[in-house]
C-alpha cells in the first residue's frame, strides 16, 4: 500500500474510533445540538413577535422572523458544535491512549482528522435536526434544489473551518474545562453580526464589526440561497473567510499536535 | 549497518530545563532477554523509556532501538516496538475487543489475521468474558493486561513496560510476570522499568540501577548482590533495655526498636559471628532469636542508591 492509502486507512481508523466514541457518550452531542433548538424556540416564541414586527415590510411579525433567524441558529449550531468539538479533543487527549498512539507507525495527523470528520458528521445531523424544528414552527424556505445543494456546502464549509480552528484551541486548553470556554466567542459571534437582527439597526461602531466579521458573509449567503433576495460579494467573502480560517486552524492544530508533551507532568 | 542489540545508548542525556534527568547513560540490551531499569521514583525511568519510544528527544546521544536511530527514523523503531505505559493506554468508551480490533486496524491488519489475532489475545490474557463489556467497567488488573494486549496485536519484537504491575494486587502481579515470561519464550526482547527489587529479580536477566539520572551498577542479580559483600546478623532482644545494652557494646550495628532487632553488617564469616556472640556472652545478653541475611536486591539498592537505610553498609 502507499502512504496515501495508509494515510487514507488510518483517518478512516481514527474516524470510526470517534463516531463509536460519539454515541457511546451522547451527552455532549446532545448538549451541543440541544443549544441552538433552545436558541431558536426562544427567538421565534418569546422575542420572535416583537423582533419581526421590528424588520418591517408588509407582513411583518413573527412568521417573518422565523425565516430571517434561521440561518443565524443555523451558525449558532455550527459554533456550538465546534465547542464540542474542543470539548472532545481535549478529553481524548488526556487520555492515554494518544500517548500510545504517538508511539505507533500510524500516518500523520490521522488522530485530528479523525476528530474534525467526526464531528463534520455530527454537525451536519444536528443541523438538518435543527432545520427541521425551524421547519415546524414555520420556516418556509424558497430554495430551490440547487440552492439547497449550495446550503448544503456552504454549511459544511464553515463547519469545516471552525472545527479544525476548535481541534486547535482543545490541543492548546491545557484542561477541558478551558477547553469550553475558549470556542465561547464563536458562539456569541452570530449575535454580533446579522444573525438576529439587521446590522444597520445597530450603533455606528458595533456595526462597522458586525459587517466585516465573518459569521455575517455566511448568514447573509445562507439567508439568499434559503429565501431568495440579493447575495451579492458575501458568497465570495464566505468562501475566503472560511478557507482562511480552516488554514489558521489546521496550521495550529497540527503544530500543538506535534509540540505537545506526551503526558502531562 | 545492523546492530545484533534490541536497544544500543550511548551517551544519553536529557534535561527539563535546569533539571538533568539523565546524564550520560551507556546501555546495551541483547535481543530476546529482559531488562530491568530499577530506580526510586524521579530517578528518569519513565523519561528514559519514553526517549526509547520516540515520545520524547534526547538532548545528546545516540539511541538505537531494533536497529534503528530512534530521531533519524522513528517510523522504523515505532514499528517494531510495543509500549505499555504507567497510566493505561486504553480507551475508555470502546470495549475491549473494539480497542484490540482498533490497534489492528491501525497495524493494518488484514481482517482474518486480525480476528485470529484478537481471539487469540483475548483467550491468552483471560478476557473473552469480558471482550464485549466498556473498559470502562473494566478492573485495574484486566484493564493493564487489555493495555499490554493491545501492544502485542502487532507481534512487536521489543516490548518496553514501564512499571507493569504498580497498584496491582499480589494476584495480579503473579500474572502479568507469567505473561511476561511467556513473551520471553516466543523470542521478545523486554525492557521493563520498576521500583520493586523482587520484580527484577525474578524477571531480569540483567539489572540496572538508575540513580539521580545515572547508571550507578548494570548486572545480573548475583553480579549486584557481589557488590554487597557479606552478611546482616539480626538479633531479637526480649525487651527495649536488653537491646540498647547491645546496642552499645556493639557500635556499627543498627538498633530498630520497634521489632527490638539489632542488625550487624559482618563478611558472614563463622568468626565475625563468633565475635559477636561472645562480646554479648561476656556482658550477659541474651538474645531470643537469631537469624543470618544474606544481602537481597534492597542492600544492593539502598548501598547503591545512598538512600538513609537501616542497613549499615561495610565491605570488609
Amino acid at each position: 500500500m502507499t502512504t496515501l492509502t495508509y494515510a487514507l486507512g488510518d483517518s478512516a481508523t481514527m474516524l470510526r474510533r470517534n463516531l463509536k466514541r460519539a454515541v457511546r457518550y451522547p451527552a455532549l452531542t446532545v448538549l451541543v445540538a440541544g443549544m441552538p433548538v433552545v436558541f431558536l424556540l426562544l427567538f421565534v416564541f418569546v422575542f420572535g413577535g416583537t423582533l419581526g414586527a421590528g424588520l418591517g415590510g408588509a407582513t411583518a411579525g413573527r412568521a417573518e422572523y422565523v425565516n430571517f433567524v434561521t440561518p443565524g441558529i443555523l451558525l449558532i449550531g455550527v459554533a456550538s458544535a465546534a465547542q464540542g468539538t474542543a470539548i472532545a479533543v481535549a478529553m481524548d487527549m488526556n487520555e492515554g491512549i494518544i500517548a500510545r498512539f504517538r508511539t505507533m507507525s500510524i500516518a500523520r495527523g490521522s488522530v485530528l482528522t479523525g476528530h474534525v470528520l467526526s464531528s463534520l458528521i455530527q454537525t451536519m445531523l444536528g443541523l438538518a435536526i435543527i432545520l427541521g424544528v425551524a421547519l415546524l414552527v414555520g420556516f418556509r424556505p424558497t430554495a430551490t434544489a440547487a440552492e439547497w445543494i449550495s446550503v448544503v456546502g456552504v454549511l459544511a464549509m464553515a463547519t469545516f473551518a471552525l472545527v479544525w480552528l476548535s481541534v486547535a484551541m482543545g490541543l492548546a486548553a491545557k484542561t477541558v474545562e478551558s477547553a469550553s470556554n475558549m470556542p465561547m466567542l464563536l458562539v456569541l459571534l452570530p449575535f454580533f453580526g446579522s444573525g438576529f437582527v439587521p446590522t444597520d439597526s445597530m450603533p455606528a461602531g458595533l456595526r462597522a464589526f458586525a459587517e466585516y466579521q465573518p459569521f455575517t458573509p455566511v448568514m447573509d449567503t445562507l439567508r439568499g440561497l434559503l429565501l431568495g433576495g440579493p447575495i451579492g460579494t458575501s458568497a465570495v467573502l464566505a468562501v475566503a473567510w472560511c478557507a482562511g480560517i480552516s488554514a489558521v486552524g489546521w496550521i495550529w492544530a497540527r503544530r500543538r499536535y506535534e509540540r505537545r508533551p506526551a503526558r502531562q507532568p | 549497518m545492523p546492530d545484533s542489540a534490541a536497544v544500543r545508548i550511548t551517551g544519553l542525556r536529557k534535561s527539563f530545563g535546569e533539571l538533568t534527568v539523565l546524564d550520560g547513560i551507556d546501555l546495551s540490551v541483547d535481543e530476546g532477554t529482559v531488562f530491568a531499569l530499577l530506580g526510586p521514583n524521579g530517578a528518569g525511568k519513565t523519561t528514559m523509556v519514553d526517549i526509547l519510544c520516540t515520545l520524547s528527544r534526547a538532548d545528546a546521544g545516540t539511541v538505537l532501538v531494533g536497529g534503528h536511530d530512534v530521531v533519524r527514523d522513528p517510523e522504523a523503531v515505532r514499528a517494531a516496538i510495543a509500549v505499555t505505559g504507567q497510566f493505561s493506554a486504553v480507551d475508555n468508551l470502546l470495549t475491549g475487543a473494539e480497542n484490540l480490533r482498533l490497534m489492528a486496524d491501525l497495524r493494518h491488519l488484514g481482517r482474518h489475521e486480525a480476528h485470529r489475532r484478537i481471539a487469540d489475545l483475548l483467550d491468552r490474557f483471560d478476557l473473552g468474558e469480558a471482550a464485549d463489556k466498556p473498559v470502562a467497567t473494566y478492573s485495574g488488573g484486566m484493564r493493564r493486561k487489555l493495555d499490554l494486549a493491545m501492544g502485542l496485536v502487532s507481534r512487536p519484537r521489543i516490548v518496553f513496560l514501564d512499571e507493569p504491575t504498580t497498584g496491582l494486587d499480589p494476584r495480579s502481579r503473579r500474572t502479568m510476570w507469567e505473561i511476561v515470561r511467556g513473551l520471553v519464550a516466543d523470542g521478545a526482547t523486554i525492557f521493563l522499568t520498576t521500583q520493586y527489587l523482587e520484580e527484577a529479580d525474578e524477571l531480569a536477566d540483567r539489572i540496572g540501577v538508575l540513580d539521580g539520572g545515572r547508571l550507578v551498577a548494570e548486572g545480573t542479580s548475583e553480579e549486584l548482590k557481589r557488590l554487597v559483600p557479606g552478611a546482616t546478623l539480626r538479633l531479637t532482644f526480649r525487651d527495649r533495655a536488653e537491646l540498647e545494652s547491645a546496642a552499645g557494646l556493639l557500635p556499627d550495628a543498627t538498633s530498630l526498636p520497634e521489632t527490638l532487632t539489632l542488625a550487624v553488617r559482618g563478611d558472614g564469616s563463622l568468626r565475625s559471628i563468633r565475635s559477636v556472640l561472645r562480646t554479648l556472652d561476656e556482658a550477659a545478653i541474651d538474645a531470643e532469636h537469631l537469624v543470618v541475611d544474606t544481602p537481597d536486591l534492597d542492600d544492593v539498592f539502598l548501598a547503591l542508591t545512598g538512600r538513609p537505610t537501616d542497613v549499615t553498609v561495610e565491605i570488609s
